[in-house]
């Protein structure tokens, strides 16, 4: 099978600071895949470029077959950035009903994608008032609102209870089943068992690029948070 | 462009105003306020209001247009929904055009009511037809618009996009002529205010309170006045790039 994403010597400077020292890797279709590593490490920047928002890149960043950012990716590609980007004096339908139009969806879309994320029952309620995490999940909800083939999710599980991050694990397991792939980053370690595949990002670059078990198995850890700790350890 | 999203875009915009009850009220209602303060001011003086209050009601649209827009789209930028749109189908333009519905449809409301106001209770005396100046002030509402969201784009902040009426708007308060005439006012600043657009809409309100029909002046202060807006507007749309650092 041909990637979804395909990243070749990618380097990306950010004001005069090279951010990302030159990573390669390809995503597979259908899966999640979790970029992991510490604050500070990258997962932004390197997501920001496969969205094509992310200026200062040199390398090669194919997206669906396509250079990051082409505008056919548009629809094609949901992004979810890490601190929700919704309205906050708008409703929570109304947050829906206005990325919907933009993206030409019906409104049957709205209610299936608010249920998907758990917030059926919150449609009336002004945005600014909810909690972090229930705005996290309405910004979650106006990027699936499309159905892309690729979704990037910058965080999406922070600040949320374990109930609900089971659920939205669940949410983004069923999606990946159905065919889309999802490249979900987090800072908690905890999380990594829950992807077919990871990726890890450390200071700007690639130190492993596995699935759970295959780390597991590389490094000799009792769990992923040590099997991640040895790989930073070996390439410190 | 795309009919649909620009105006859901325009829909969505204006739902934002009417949530904030507060700003509604002020955009509609402080045009009328001053009006009155100003009528009571020249009480004996009725030519003076005439002079001095028809270009108000172009100010007032410029001005609320200008610091509505620039912190309205300084929100888009700092929330990330900006971002967020620019990375969906949305084309530029359709966002750009939707604003300017939106703000456009405000402006047509806060000058209709203003005018009214001024027109009938104040006796505000005018030459011409109350339709010209509501077409004058919608566009310099689309002017102020259109220069909000361009410099909205080099503020970082909320503060620093309200001190750019100061920095920005007020300069073109003294020179365009309501508070000293121009001819009086030092060769370079009488050439720099014939460079500046808002001299253009004051002088347009101060033509249709002695001339009924359109003349070549009124057509040439209404042509400088889309004009600069279109410039502006163009402008604008540079500073909303897909990509940043
Ligand atoms: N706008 C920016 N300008 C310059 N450097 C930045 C900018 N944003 C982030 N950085 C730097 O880039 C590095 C990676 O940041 P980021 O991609 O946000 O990491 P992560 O998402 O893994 O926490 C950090 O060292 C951060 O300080
Ligand atoms: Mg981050």
């Amino acid at each position: 099978m041909t990637s979804s994403v395909h990243v070749r010597d990618l380097v990306v400077t950010r004001g005069r600071v090279e951010v990302l020292h030159g990573l390669t890797f390809a995503i597979e279709p259908g899966r999640v895949t979790g970029l992991l590593g510490p604050s500070g490490g990258g997962k932004t920047t390197l997501m920001r470029a496969l969205v094509g928002v992310q200026s200062g890149i040199r390398g090669s960043v194919l997206v669906l077959g396509l250079p990051a950012g082409s505008p056919e990716l548009r629809r094609r590609v949901g992004y979810v950035t890490q601190a929700p980007a919704v309205y906050g004096d708008l409703t929570v339908a109304e947050n829906l009903a206005y990325f919907a139009a933009v993206l030409g969806v019906g409104r049957a879309r709205c209610q299936q994608v608010l249920h998907d994320v758990g917030l059926a029952d919150r449609q009336g309620q002004l945005v600014q008032t909810l909690s972090g995490g229930q705005r996290a999940r309405v910004s979650l909800a106006t990027a699936l609102l499309g159905e892309p083939e690729l979704l990037v999710l910058d965080e999406p599980t922070v600040g949320l209870d374990p109930v609900l991050r089971r659920d939205l694990w669940q949410l983004f397991g069923s999606l990946a089943a159905g065919g889309v792939t999802l490249l979900v980053s987090s800072h908690v370690m905890d999380e990594a068992r829950r992807c077919d595949r990871l990726l890890l990002l450390r200071d700007g670059h690639l130190v492993a690029d596995d699935t759970p078990a295959g780390l597991l198995a590389r490094t000799g850890a009792d769990d992923l948070e040590g099997a991640f700790l040895a790989v930073a350890e070996a390439t410190a | 462009m795309n009919a649909a999203r620009t105006f859901a875009t325009a829909g969505r915009v204006l739902r934002q105003l009417r949530r904030d009850r507060r700003t509604a009220a002020l955009l509609l209602g402080v045009p009328s306020v001053l009006l009155i303060l100003l009528r009571y001011v020249y009480d004996g003086r009725p030519a003076v209001f005439d002079h001095v209050g028809a270009p108000l009601l172009a100010l007032f649209p410029f001005i609320t247009m200008f610091l509505v827009t620039s912190v309205a789209m300084l929100r888009e930028r700092t929330s990330g929904t900006l971002e967020r749109l620019l990375t969906t189908p949305l084309g530029r333009a359709d966002l750009l055009v939707g604003y300017a519905l939106a703000f456009g449809a405000v402006a047509v409301l806060q000058t209709g009511i203003a005018s009214a106001l001024a027109l009938g209770p104040l006796g505000l005396q005018l030459a011409a037809s109350p339709a010209l100046v509501v077409l004058l002030a919608l566009l310099d509402a689309l002017l102020g618009m259109a220069l909000g969201l361009f410099l909205s784009a080099f503020a970082r902040n909320e503060f620093q996009a309200v001190q750019f009426l100061p920095a920005f708007v007020l300069p073109q308060l003294l020179l365009c002529g309501l508070f000293a005439d121009r001819s009086a006012m030092a060769a370079p600043l009488r050439w720099l205010s014939d460079v500046l657009p808002l001299t253009y809409a004051v002088d347009g309100m101060q033509e249709l309170t002695v001339r009924s029909g359109v003349g070549s002046a009124l057509a040439v202060d209404l042509a400088v006045v889309a004009g600069a807006s279109a410039l502006a507007l163009a402008l604008g749309a540079a500073t909303l790039r897909r990509q940043s650092a």
